[in-house]
């Protein structure tokens, strides 16, 4: 029982499942918002119907997704508190800033601006409801950035000096946690990601009414700007990915070292793209590998040196006293090929629908086209699912630290809670996200297979056909 | 002033902001089965917070971040040592947020009342147990040396709590339906004002008896002074509030209901003041002084708010004000969907 109901492990496990979830409602609201402001922009400058339609229609899909990104995200701040207070002890006096600032400064304006952009269409002037939606983007950006610069903190401790009295890390320079080089190459990495996966959606609804030849004329411009924003996005995940991955060795070379499963300290370090073989790197009986490219992604050199896990071990030992300082190889070996994988996958589904979306390209033949269209329906889950598993390796791959080098993560978790309240709590969330993933993956494809409000081409958009000019919409 | 007075009053702000904004939103959600004969009296009265409801839900957002960034143990000790109610806050904001999105997704009527009963439930149960936990806290609980807090069942429940809880519930219901007197026209109008008068009184019971009982339980309180006052002024704006709804000054009896919340969440900050987290067993107690984080970080933190909190004002005082007329049933025929 005692085992089943380990307070560390039901807390672990709680930590990972409800920011997993949480961050599946993470990339689509921020950039759905930049896809709807887009589009609102687009038919504010334009006057073109079309533009409105596809507004209102990823402005729905954004509003169903947003309620349960802010609901999720409360769980996020709470269990902080709730089930690691000892890491909140520690951390408090560095980690709140940032959280604190997010709060103040970022989500308050996400808060009340997607209230007045929802509510307010007819309400406000056309401009200042534009507006809106682009204050919601610029918002929900902001706080990613303060959240990963909170992360970071653990990845990377800066701007920090240890009180050895009162027994906790204690903020030196705001300034510098903040400009942490962990979270200046996180912070493009995620939102390019999360760009991916909202172009990848926007280009799947437009897919599914094109491949039933309804509403094309407004789903030609969907299709084309998701498509290249899915593989601009793709450029940007790539060359920050690159930023972070030198952050990330600079920081903690047993991540990259546990990325390749790296043993021993190599030059011109070479980067498998799969291998069989048992996990602790014993017996390799089969890998495809790519000479020199752990060494370039690691140093940016041909022939630099990457640091192995048994040299990093035995270091650490050193510095730290005994104890197992690496990461399970088999999550960040898989989780990062995965990553790089699955976000380039959708990338090139994108740039061969390009290709065949071209102005001079041949016409294809029935099936062909058919394939096509599925493909870019059923590949729009790629760039999220990338997005959760270089969670899972960023996560995973700092273990046993809670915050890297100077608190382990068995050492965080609350002393008074007992393990059958995680265990309850666990079997609650579990059980309510469940059900709610259901209803809103269910609502989603709903709204997107109803496709666009009809509008008339006269419309102004000022909320329909009522007489009464201050009405709101009503949206509930 | 010091830093970790300053930070305590802007904790203190930060609450009391959140038990304001979502307080009367509980208690639109509390009144939706008690003033609605249909569908769309249901769509009326959701609507009259749907612009609002999630910038007031933000508060506990940024009043929990505050906490934590401010004086960590006082979070962590808290946190940690409220677990169950805490969860169950969680899990019932979860099922109310997302049910104002979802209701109106379809069309099915036992879809609707689900997510009906979602909203009552999520909007009473939140409403009670964080007055149980605040007046638990006011209370004391048993902690360790290390300010861990070793809180059984009766430490959390028992006759003073409970009282808090229902007492926050209370004037939440009174607080909603004030509101939703000021947002609507016609029956729903009549209903509310009516609700609010009926509920009036057992609230005005419940909070003058917990502020009577707090007031003496903490006379040697180092701030009991402005405590008596402040609580003589939640008293007052209750009494002021209800008697201007009985008179149809709606506005009057909303900002007279605010003050009452306001003030009775102020009364339980003040009796414990410079205390934060008293303990019970005779070690442990959590002040400003041994909660707090540095200087350093309450200083910058102090600009960061500075600049901030008067833009978040603003801007969300202007969304009141852009929603501010009022909604009827023809509102909702005309509505296209």
């Amino acid at each position: 029982m005692e085992q089943i109901f380990d307070p560390l492990t039901m807390a672990r496990w709680q930590f990972g499942l409800t920011t997993l979830y949480h961050f599946l409602f993470v990339p689509l609201t921020i950039g759905m918002a930049l896809m709807a402001a887009i589009m609102q922009t687009a038919w504010v400058r334009t006057n073109k119907v079309t533009y409105l339609k596809l507004t209102r229609l990823f402005g729905k899909i954004f509003l169903i997704n947003f309620a349960m990104g802010v609901v999720t995200g409360i769980v996020q701040e709470f269990q902080f508190g709730m089930n690691w207070s000892e890491y909140s002890r520690f951390v408090g006096d560095v980690f709140g800033a940032p959280l604190a600032i997010e709060g103040l400064a970022a989500f308050f304006f996400e808060a009340t601006f997607i209230g007045l952009w929802i509510f307010g269409w007819g309400r406000i002037p056309r401009l200042a409801h534009l507006a809106c939606i682009w204050v919601v983007f610029i918002a929900s950006t902001l706080s990613a950035y303060f959240i990963l610069a909170a992360n970071a903190f653990m990845q990377n401790p800066v701007g920090y000096t240890m009180n050895a009295e009162r027994g906790r890390a204690e903020l030196t320079s705001l300034w510098e946690v903040l400009t942490n080089p962990v979270a200046l190459a996180a912070f493009p990495h995620t939102i390019f990601a999360a760009i991916m996966f909202a172009a990848a959606v926007m280009v799947a609804v437009a897919a599914w009414h094109l491949r039933r030849r309804q509403h094309v004329e407004t789903m030609r411009p969907a299709l084309k700007t998701g498509l290249w924003a899915n593989v601009a996005a793709f450029a940007g995940v790539g060359l920050s990915g690159d930023q972070l991955s030198l952050a990330m060795v600079d920081a903690q070379p047993m991540k990259m070292a546990a990325a390749e499963g790296l043993y021993e300290t190599t030059k011109n370090a070479s980067f498998s793209i799969f291998t069989l073989g048992t996990p602790d790197g014993a017996s390799e009986l089969f890998s495809i590998r790519i000479p020199h490219l752990l060494s370039l992604l690691s140093t940016h050199t041909l022939g630099g040196e990457v640091e192995g896990i048994n040299d990093l071990q035995d270091q650490y030992v050193a510095q730290f006293g005994p104890g197992e300082y690496t990461p399970i190889i088999w999550i960040t070996y898989w989780a990062f090929r995965w990553m790089i994988g699955l976000g380039a996958c959708s990338a090139l589904v994108s740039l061969i629908a390009l290709w065949f979306t071209r102005k001079k390209a041949r016409p294809l033949g029935a099936r062909a086209e058919d394939l096509k269209w599925r493909a870019l329906i059923w590949t729009a889950p790629l760039p999220l699912l990338a997005s959760l598993v270089g969670w899972v390796f960023t996560e995973m791959g700092r273990q046993p630290w809670i915050v890297f080098g100077e608190m382990k993560t068995a050492a965080a978790v609350s002393p008074t809670v007992a393990g059958w309240q995680v265990a309850i709590s666990l079997a609650a969330f579990t059980l309510i996200y469940g059900v709610l993933a259901v209803v809103e993956f269910r609502l989603i494809l709903k709204a997107a297979q109803e496709g666009p409000p009809e509008i008339a081409e006269d419309d102004d958009g000022e909320g329909g056909s009522s007489a009464d000019d201050a009405d709101f919409a009503m949206v509930y | 002033m010091e830093l970790t007075q300053l930070w305590f009053i802007l904790v203190a702000f930060f609450f009391v902001g959140y038990f304001v904004l979502d307080g009367f939103d509980f208690g639109v959600g509390m009144a939706l089965p008690l003033l609605s004969r249909d569908d769309t009296d249901r769509r009326v009265v959701i609507n009259t917070i749907g612009p609002v409801w999630d910038l007031n839900e933000t508060w506990v957002i940024v009043a929990g971040a505050v906490l934590f960034a401010a004086f960590p143990e006082w979070y962590a000790s808290l946190f940690s040592g409220m677990y169950l109610p805490l969860l169950l806050i969680l899990l019932a904001l979860i099922a109310r947020g997302v049910s104002f999105e979802f209701r109106h997704q379809r069309k099915h009527a036992g879809w609707k009342r689900a997510f009906d009963r979602m909203i009552i439930v999520g909007s009473l149960a939140p409403a009670f147990l964080w007055g149980l936990i605040f007046t638990g806290v006011v209370q004391g609980l048993p902690m360790t040396a290390d300010h861990d807090v070793r809180a059984g069942f009766t430490d959390i429940v028992n006759p003073y709590t409970v009282l808090g809880g229902v007492t926050l519930t209370l004037l939440c219901l009174v607080h909603g339906a004030v509101f939703i007197a000021l947002k609507t026209d016609g029956a729903i109008r009549t209903r509310a004002r009516r609700l609010a008068a009926g509920v009036g009184a057992p609230a005005a019971a419940a909070a003058v008896g917990l502020l009577v009982w707090t007031l003496l339980e903490h006379r040697d309180a180092a701030l009991a002074g402005p405590a008596l006052v402040v609580g003589v002024l939640a008293a007052l704006a209750l009494v002021g509030g209800l008697a201007a709804n009985l008179v149809g000054r709606e506005g009057l009896a909303f900002t007279g209901l605010a003050v009452t919340t306001a003030a009775a969440i102020s009364t339980l900050f003040l009796v414990l003041f410079p205390t934060v987290l008293p303990s019970t067993s005779g070690v442990g107690t959590l002040t400003i002084d041994n909660a707090s984080s540095t200087d350093y970080t309450l200083g910058v933190m102090l600009w960061v708010a500075a600049f901030t909190t008067p833009l978040v004002i603003g801007y969300q005082i202007w969304t009141y004000w852009v929603f501010r007329r009022r909604l009827t049933r023809e509102h909702i025929a005309s509505a296209a969907h």
